[in-house]
């Protein structure tokens, strides 16, 4: 029978099939951690006397708490202190692996893990964030847990799960100069709405997928959540072997042939149907930015802020003036004529060496506008590393950025990186909802590339604002 | 986890759609290690405004929360489920909620009954025109009652039968631990381990 690549990976899993409304039993290749979702989970461990099935498939970094300054200072904030101690007792005493803060492969930890090498197609993986569909990227099915289900795998390494449903979303053409991943993911939301994925497994197709880098993949799969998704995916090929081969956990020698091998059966089957099918034209696309809150409600930069009057649907209508209220902006108010106090560059979307290149290329002579501070945190040390081999630290910080420790960083108000009440952004992360970046904050999703023209002009803009 | 058959409590309307998680608890209250404690985090932001329904008698004391569609998007956080339960909430009513948020309420005892939005509409109105109205939810017969209204809910099986018997995923699992280790043993042997591996 023809299948999808979604269906493919789950038959892999299976370790047994539910009967009548039982789900089935999935095994996991891959567990992350991270402070925030575990120490309640290897609680229940050590309430119930169990044991953690496979330390060898655990990995567990530091990245939602950790501040991106004084990271050789112990953490001030003594809630958070806890929570990251905590951490590192139960990783000391289960065995699980740890990178802490200060070491050379700690960062968020959808980073780290394909940088390591431990996410490769074909794989299940799971993680206590929701976007651990950032994997997916790789052909791997990748989706978050809740912290129950972190304790499951911790005990079980299996999930028991319902098949989701697949949804195709292909994307066709070329992206026009200045148009990115970002802006594809963002358009996918516009157009599906945050519930439009609900129940599915996103596979994203077509010539403009296949065209992107693998680091612009995971941007795409990363905010598959935020169309209600489980999960996103993309089908393994040469791009996706290419960048693991070599890395630290990357099948070797014969190995390598094996899994290569195995890697390239990962398509979806030419004749295999989708549960549903959305097209979008990648040249139709331009650089794409979030005016309300949350990521659906998006636009364009070339429109204008919406009338709520506009929308025929009357929860959509609700909502739209909810989040102007919100958002403090005037329906008819062009998107680029919106000014911003605060520019974050980083998070598991965009805190990618390549997003910080992007960036930097946008910057290199140029300087943030006065009154504007724009924060730079690589996804990882590894990142962080990189760019300062390229220089990239120095573009940034001749253009008057702040270069930042990693971590998640401003993506979400739990470490010291957050926005006052009132203060408005431009953020290269994933998630505009109120309050997000810190208690009355206003947030306006964007590229890399959006971001650092944005610094440069104080106003929402794209780099080819910059040159008129 | 607490077998549920029914439940009878004060109905809150909450009239908003795409209630996310950061709102039901923002990440600032995530950075506890316990796992109780977390309902003065529940909805944070908007328990500062004094007309917020939470604040108004008798709506206080409610343990049925009806809101619109897509309730729980966003995050992960299962800090979401324990602080409604904290508070006191049994069971959320909407018409469409997010996967991951309906997961982890099957894991913690929280009802998610998706209701039609039509009758969520009926339900607002009943409980804005009578406040206190009490709404019993009926996990056996997959209804919610409220004065005359009657409406069925959808709740997968199989989270149903665990909750009426209030049984514990882990032990249901750890019952197949001869397949998970046939499963292991046939694996392929080039999968990553996390093992640190040896300096060359």
């Amino acid at each position: 029978m023809s299948r999808t690549l979604a269906e493919k990976v789950w038959e892999a899993h299976v370790v047994r099939h539910g009967s009548g409304a039982e789900p089935d039993l999935l095994y996991i290749d891959l567990h992350l951690l991270h402070e925030v979702t575990s120490p309640q989970a290897f609680d229940g461990l050590r309430l119930a006397g169990r044991k953690l099935r496979r330390a060898d498939l655990t990995i567990a970094t530091e990245d939602h708490n950790v501040p991106t300054v004084d990271i050789d200072k112990p953490i001030a904030d003594l809630v958070s202190r806890t929570q990251v101690d905590t951490l590192r007792r139960n990783c000391a005493e289960f065995g699980v692996r740890l990178h802490p803060m200060g070491d050379v492969e700690q960062g968020i930890v959808h980073v780290v893990g394909p940088q390591l090498g431990l996410t490769q197609p074909g794989m299940t993986v799971v993680c206590g964030d929701s976007h651990t569909s950032t994997h997916g990227a790789f052909g791997a099915l990748a989706f978050g847990i809740g912290t129950s289900e972190v304790e499951h795998v911790m005990a079980t390494q299996t999930l028991p799960l319902r098949p989701f449903k697949t949804m195709a979303i292909t994307v066709d053409g070329e992206l026009g100069p200045g148009v990115t991943a970002k802006d594809v993911i963002l358009a996918v939301i516009a157009k599906i709405g945050t519930g439009g994925g609900q129940g599915y497994v996103l596979e994203y197709r077509g010539s403009a997928i296949e065209a992107l880098s693998m680091e612009a993949r995971m941007t795409v799969c990363n905010m598959s959540i935020e169309a209600g998704a489980r999960a996103g995916m993309i089908a393994p090929d040469q791009t996706t072997f290419d960048y693991i081969e070599g890395r630290p956990h990357a099948p070797s020698g014969a190995d390598w042939v094996a899994a290569v091998e195995y890697w390239k059966t990962l398509r979806t089957d030419d004749d295999a149907t989708f549960s549903a099918e959305v097209h979008i034209d990648a040249a139709e696309l331009t650089p794409f930015v979030t005016w309300g809150t949350n990521p659906g409600q998006g636009l364009p930069l070339g429109a204008s802020v919406p009338d709520p009057e506009s929308f025929t649907d009357e929860h959509e209508r609700v909502a739209a003036e909810k989040a102007l209220t919100y958002m403090g902006l005037e329906p008819g108010t062009p998107l680029r004529d919106i000014h911003v106090d605060t520019v974050f560059l980083g998070s598991c979307t965009n805190g990618r060496i390549e997003d910080l290149r992007a960036a930097a290329d946008v910057l290199r002579g140029k300087h943030v506008a006065q009154g504007v501070r724009m924060l730079v945190v690589p996804g990882s040390m590894r990142v962080r590393a990189q760019a300062e081999r390229e220089g990239l630290h120095e573009v940034f910080l001749d253009a008057g950025a702040e270069w930042r420790q990693a971590g998640c960083s401003m993506c979400l108000g739990m470490n010291p990186d957050q926005l006052a009440p009132g203060e408005r952004s431009a953020s290269t992360s994933n998630r505009n909802f109120e309050g997000r970046q810190g208690k009355g904050g206003r947030t306006h999703l964007v590229s890399p590339l959006v971001a650092a023209a944005t610094a440069v002009r104080g106003t929402l803009s794209a780099p080819a604002d910059l040159e008129n | 986890m607490d077998a549920f058959t029914t439940h009878t409590g004060v109905g809150v309307p909450l009239r908003r759609s795409n209630v996310d998680t950061d709102q039901i608890i923002p990440a600032v209250y995530l950075k506890r290690v316990t796992r109780t404690g977390f309902e003065d985090g529940l909805f944070a932001a908007w328990r500062g405004d004094e007309h917020f329904v939470l604040n108004l008698e008798p709506f206080k004391a409610g343990s049925v929360l009806v809101a619109g569609p897509d309730f729980g998007t966003g995050s992960s956080r299962e800090h979401a489920v324990w602080a409604l339960m904290d508070y006191g909430f049994r069971v959320v009513i909407s018409s469409r909620f997010a996967d991951i948020f309906r997961g982890n309420s099957g894991k913690q005892g929280l009802v998610a009954a998706q209701v039609d939005q039509q009758h969520v509409e009926l339900l607002w109105k009943l409980l804005e025109a009578e406040p206190g109205t009490e709404v019993t939810v009926d996990l056996t017969d997959k209804t919610v009652r409220a004065k005359d209204l009657v409406a069925p809910f959808e709740i997968d099986d199989y989270t149903r039968w665990r909750l009426l018997e209030g049984l514990d995923d882990i032990a249901l699992t750890l019952r197949h631990g001869d397949e998970i280790g046939r499963f292991e043993g046939n694996r392929q042997t080039w999968l990553p381990t996390t093992d640190p591996l040896q300096a060359v």
